[in-house]
């Protein structure tokens, strides 16, 4: 009987850490406009497969409940998963590699007193397509989670928590993780086990 | 040296309350840095901007404010101290989290938080949207990244950058947005 350890199982050899790092840094790079989590999930459990759904899953929530960026967050928990601490650290230089550089050298044209509002031209479009990609992750992730009245209503009420009365993350945690406790609490006769 | 070291604090500490990400912090980075280094609002919002025009993480902005206040230094130094206290703990963390294995107990804090981690992503799409969807045109462009990334396998790198040329195009012909 296969144990339920395979929410954290790889399905692929372990990669090397150039390879870590090459991924991470490729997604540094693309990732205009924002959206970048919905790239790391791509890469994560589509592309390379280097998580289940479960475990991204699992690593997401982790890293959005501790302080950091998510993206950074997830980059450091998946290359730790792969290689130990020197696969956290290349996945973390990776991504944060091309935006570093490239802040680094807007800011000294900045200085210098330059001003770009063809850039701002664009900005405009991919900032909208970088929304309708997060948008696209986010409805692939909840596929199932919509359809379930008990993840569904979770759902709502953080959203409604965050967005609507706009409380902090850390007020919306507190209320939000003990009623989630409560709602999935282990029982003895439920069998199903959650992807 | 003194300034290093106030960078070092003031970004260490900001790294820790970072919950959520770098907008929780945001309005206290400006004003720390407005009323201990003398960045103004407007150069603070110059260099925001500039940041999520950037790609990867958008908070590596903050590598600039290092920058103007002492060089590469500078940068380097709010580098580190913004990132590593956050990350250390995440992995500490995860760690943690890994050796505790498969639980009845915490399979259902798992279960718990991934609802709650979708709802927060919800929130981060429409934050994204308030600030992207500013007329019809954006919203149109952000609608049909939605459905042809759900429906074909292009990459959405290309799309993206479709959506920033097609945008910048019909804005200059129309003045919509």
């Amino acid at each position: 009987m296969k144990s339920q350890e395979t929410s954290i199982a790889l399905a692929e050899p372990t990669p090397s850490l150039w390879e870590i790092f090459r991924e991470f840094l490729l997604i540094g790079a693309v990732s205009f406009g924002g959206g970048i989590v919905a790239y790391e999930r791509l890469l994560l459990v589509d592309k390379r497969k280097w998580l289940t759904p479960d475990a991204f899953m699992a690593t997401l929530a982790i890293s959005q409940t501790l302080p950091g960026l998510n993206s950074v967050n997830l980059a450091l928990l998946a290359g730790d998963r792969l290689r130990g601490f020197s696969g956290a650290c290349a996945a973390a230089a990776g991504l944060m590699l091309p935006g570093g550089i490239f802040v680094l050298l807007a800011g000294i044209a900045y200085s210098a007193g330059a001003d770009h509002p063809m850039l701002n031209v664009l900005l405009a479009g991919v900032a909208a397509g970088a929304t309708g990609l997060l948008a696209s992750i986010t409805y692939k992730i909840g596929d199932q989670h919509f359809r379930r009245l008990r993840a569904l209503s979770m759902i709502v009420a953080t959203f409604v928590l965050m967005s609507v009365l706009k409380l902090s993350l850390v007020t919306v945690l507190l209320i939000m993780a003990p009623i989630g406790l409560y709602l999935y609490r282990p029982r003895a006769d439920e069998q199903e086990p959650t992807k | 040296m003194s300034a290093l070291i106030q960078l070092a604090m003031t970004f260490g500490m900001l790294s820790v309350l970072a919950v959520g990400g770098g907008t929780a912090v945001l309005p206290e980075m400006q004003t720390i840095l407005a009323q201990r280094f003398d960045i103004d609002h407007t150069a603070f919002v110059h260099i925001y901007s500039l940041g999520q025009l950037a790609p990867g993480p958008n908070m590596m902005m903050v590598l600039v404010f290092g920058f103007e206040i002492a060089g590469l230094l500078g940068a380097a130094v709010v580098l580190l101290s913004f990132f590593l206290p956050s990350s250390v703990l995440c992995l500490a963390v995860g760690r943690l989290w890994n050796k505790i294995g498969e639980r009845p107990w915490r399979r259902a804090v798992q279960n718990a938080l991934e609802p709650i981690a979708i709802g927060l992503m919800c929130s981060g799409v429409y934050a994204v949207a308030k600030a992207a969807f500013v007329g019809p045109l954006t919203i149109g462009l952000g609608v049909l990244t939605f459905v042809v990334l759900l429906r074909s396998r292009i990459n959405p790198v290309y799309l993206i950058l479709g959506a920033g040329v097609i945008g910048a195009v019909i804005m200059h012909l129309t003045g919509m947005r």
